[in-house]
C-alpha cells in the first residue's frame, strides 16, 4: 500500500478540524495535542504490519477513539463545545455524538467552518494565510516560514498570537447561516487567492514548495465549491483563475525554480487538462450579474494560457480586461502590467509613455518589477545604458534570491 | 544462515505529518528492500513504551518506562543474515539512525551448539 502524497498533511487538518468542533475552538491545542498522538501511534505501528487498506480511515479511528477518551476522562475538569455539551455528558449519548461527528459530511462541514473561522475579521490577512496552512494543511511552524522564506521565530510568533486570537473567539464561525456565511466569503476567498500567489509569485526558491502552496489553495477552494453557500460566481472565477495559473507554472519555473520571462516559456510545458479545467470553471462563472476581479484575472490567464506562442498573444483583449481591472480594483500594480501589455501591442515607447503616466507610481517605488519592467522596455527601445540603471535598481530591491537571479541575468542581457 | 534481532531505540523525535510521511516512507522502502534480498524472518511488532515491571522475589511490579526515553526499545524484527557482520551492515539502513535513534543487533542463540 503505497501513501498518497501528503496525505498525513491533509488527514491532519481534517482531523483539527473536527476535534476542534467537538472539543470546542478554545481546545484548538488540545485538538492538536490528540492529532499528534494518532501520527505517532499509526508512525509506529504501521512501521511494522504496513500502511492498513485505508490509512484515512485507520487515523480518523484512531483520533477518533482517542477523543472518547479525553472527553470521558476530562469532562468534569473542562468545558466542551458548547453546541454539543448535553450529548457529550451523559454516556448515552457521548459515542453516538462522536461517532456522527466523525461521518463524512460532517468533518467536510468542520474543514469549512475552519477556513471560515481562521479568516476572522480580527486577524491580518498574513495571519489569516498562515493560520489556514498551519491549521487545515498541516504545514509546521518550520515548513511555513521556508515556504515564506522567513525566519522560524517570526512565523511562530504569528501563529502563536492568531492562534490566541482563534482559541479566544469562544465560538467557531457558524456556517449554516447564509447571511454569515455571503458575508465572510470574500475573506476566506482572498485569503485563499493569497495562498495561491505566494506560491504563484512568491519567494521560495523550490519549484516544488511553490507548486505544494498553489495545490493547497486549489485543493482549499474545491472544498468551498463543495458547498452550496460556498459555490457562486466568484467562488468558480477564483478557482478558474488558479487552475488557468497552475496550468502555466511548470513554464514560468525553470528547473531550478527560476523566473523564466514570458517570451521565453516553453509552452509545450503547459498543462492542458488544467487548463481545460480552467475554461469550465471560467464558463460556470460567467453566471450571474457579478464580475468581480478574479473574473477578470482569470479571463486574462485564460488569454496568455490560450496563446499557442508568445506572439499570437491577443494584447487587445488583455488591455481591455486591464481596463476593466482599473474600473474594479485599480492599483498602481494593476496600472503597471495594463502598460506592459500595451507596450507588447503598440511598441515599447508607448508602454514607457503608460508606465510614466501612472498615477501613485511612486507606491511602486520599492516594487522590484517596476523597475525591471522599466529596463526591459529601455532594452526593446535599445537604451542599454537606461535599461541596466533601472535593472541595478530592481536587483537592489530582490526580495528574494530567485528575483535576484533573474535581473542579474537580465542585466547581462545589457551589453 | 544465522537469525538476528534488531530492537529499535529512541528516534521518536515530534515532527510534523509531513516529516512523519516521509519517515514512515522510508521506513517502508527499508523493510521492502530487506524482504527482496530474503533477509526478514519476521517483521515483527512495534511494542508500547508503557508496561509493568515485575521484580524479585517479592514479585514488586513497578509502572514503566523503565528507562529514558531514548534507551526505551519501541520494537524489534527477526532478521536472516550469513553473520554478525552481515546483519550489522543491513542494520545501516534504518531510518531510525536518521533520528538520533539506535539499532541493537543481537545474535539469536542456536540450539545445536
Amino acid at each position: 500500500m503505497e501513501l498518497n502524497e501528503h496525505l498525513f498533511r491533509h488527514e491532519a487538518g481534517r482531523m483539527v478540524a473536527t476535534l476542534t468542533r467537538i472539543f470546542g475552538v478554545h481546545n484548538l491545542g488540545l485538538a492538536e495535542d490528540v492529532v499528534q498522538d494518532a501520527f505517532c501511534r499509526a508512525l509506529e505501528i504501521w512501521k511494522f504490519r504496513g500502511v492498513p487498506e485505508n490509512p484515512s480511515a485507520w487515523l480518523m479511528t484512531t483520533a477518533k477513539n482517542r477523543a472518547l477518551d479525553v472527553l470521558r476522562r476530562e469532562r468534569s475538569a473542562r468545558t466542551f463545545a458548547p453546541e454539543l455539551t448535553r450529548q457529550l455528558e451523559s454516556e448515552w449519548t457521548l459515542a453516538p455524538t462522536v461517532e456522527e461527528e466523525f461521518g463524512l459530511a460532517a468533518v467536510r462541514d468542520d474543514e469549512l467552518r475552519m477556513m471560515f473561522s481562521c479568516c476572522s475579521l480580527r486577524l491580518s490577512e498574513d495571519a489569516q494565510v498562515a493560520l489556514i496552512l498551519h491549521i487545515l494543511c498541516g504545514f509546521s511552524v518550520d515548513e511555513i516560514a521556508s515556504a515564506f522564506v522567513s525566519s522560524h521565530a517570526s512565523i511562530e510568533k504569528r501563529i502563536t498570537r492568531s492562534k490566541k486570537v482563534l482559541a479566544g473567539s469562544k465560538k467557531l464561525f457558524d456556517i449554516s447561516g447564509a447571511e454569515d456565511f455571503a458575508r465572510r466569503l470574500p475573506a476566506v476567498q482572498r485569503a485563499l487567492y493569497l495562498l495561491f500567489n505566494e506560491g504563484y509569485h512568491g519567494a521560495s526558491p523550490e519549484k516544488a514548495v511553490r507548486i505544494e502552496l498553489c495545490h493547497e489553495a486549489m485543493r482549499l477552494t474545491s472544498m468551498l465549491l463543495k458547498n452550496p453557500l460556498g459555490a457562486t460566481p466568484s467562488t468558480y472565477a477564483l478557482a478558474a483563475l488558479m487552475s488557468l495559473n497552475a496550468a502555466r507554472l511548470p513554464a514560468r519555473l525553470d528547473v531550478s525554480g527560476n523566473l523564466t520571462a514570458l517570451a521565453d516559456q516553453d509552452r509545450s510545458q503547459f498543462d492542458q487538462a488544467l487548463a481545460e479545467e480552467g475554461l469550465r470553471l471560467l464558463e460556470r462563472a460567467a453566471t450571474g450579474p457579478e464580475l468581480t476581479d478574479y473574473h477578470v484575472e482569470a479571463a486574462i490567464a485564460w488569454v496568455h494560457t490560450s496563446a499557442q506562442r508568445t506572439e499570437d498573444t491577443d494584447w487587445t483583449t488583455i488591455i481591455s480586461l486591464y481596463d476593466k481591472l482599473m474600473a474594479i480594483r485599480p492599483s498602481p500594480i494593476v496600472a503597471l502590467n495594463r502598460a506592459i501589455a500595451i507596450a507588447q501591442r503598440e511598441g515599447p515607447r508607448r508602454g514607457l509613455e503608460e508606465i510614466h503616466a501612472i498615477q501613485d507610481s511612486d507606491r511602486l517605488a520599492n516594487y522590484p518589477f517596476y523597475h525591471a519592467a522599466l529596463g526591459e522596455l529601455e532594452i526593446d527601445s535599445g537604451h542599454l545604458e537606461d535599461a541596466r540603471e533601472h535593472l541595478v535598481v530592481a536587483l537592489k530591491l530582490a526580495r528574494n534570491p530567485m528575483e535576484r537571479s533573474f535581473f542579474e541575468h537580465r542585466i547581462g542581457a545589457c551589453r | 544462515m544465522n537469525e538476528f534481532v534488531f530492537l529499535y531505540r529512541g528516534g521518536q523525535a515530534g515532527r510534523s505529518p509531513e516529516q512523519a510521511q516521509q519517515v514512515m516512507q522510508k521506513w517502508m522502502a527499508w523493510f521492502k528492500e530487506l524482504a527482496e534480498k530474503g533477509h526478514v524472518k519476521d517483521r515483527g511488532q512495534p511494542l508500547e513504551r508503557t508496561g509493568r515491571l515485575v521484580a524479585g522475589k517479592r514479585k514488586t511490579v513497578t509502572d514503566g518506562p523503565f528507562a529514558e526515553a531514548k534507551d526505551v526499545v519501541g520494537g524489534y524484527t527477526l532478521i536472516v543474515a550469513k553473520d554478525l557482520e552481515e546483519a550489522a551492515e543491513l542494520s545501516k539502513g534504518c531510518p531510525i539512525l536518521e533520528f538520533d535513534g539506535q539499532v541493537e543487533v543481537r545474535p539469536v542463540m542456536k540450539l545445536n551448539m
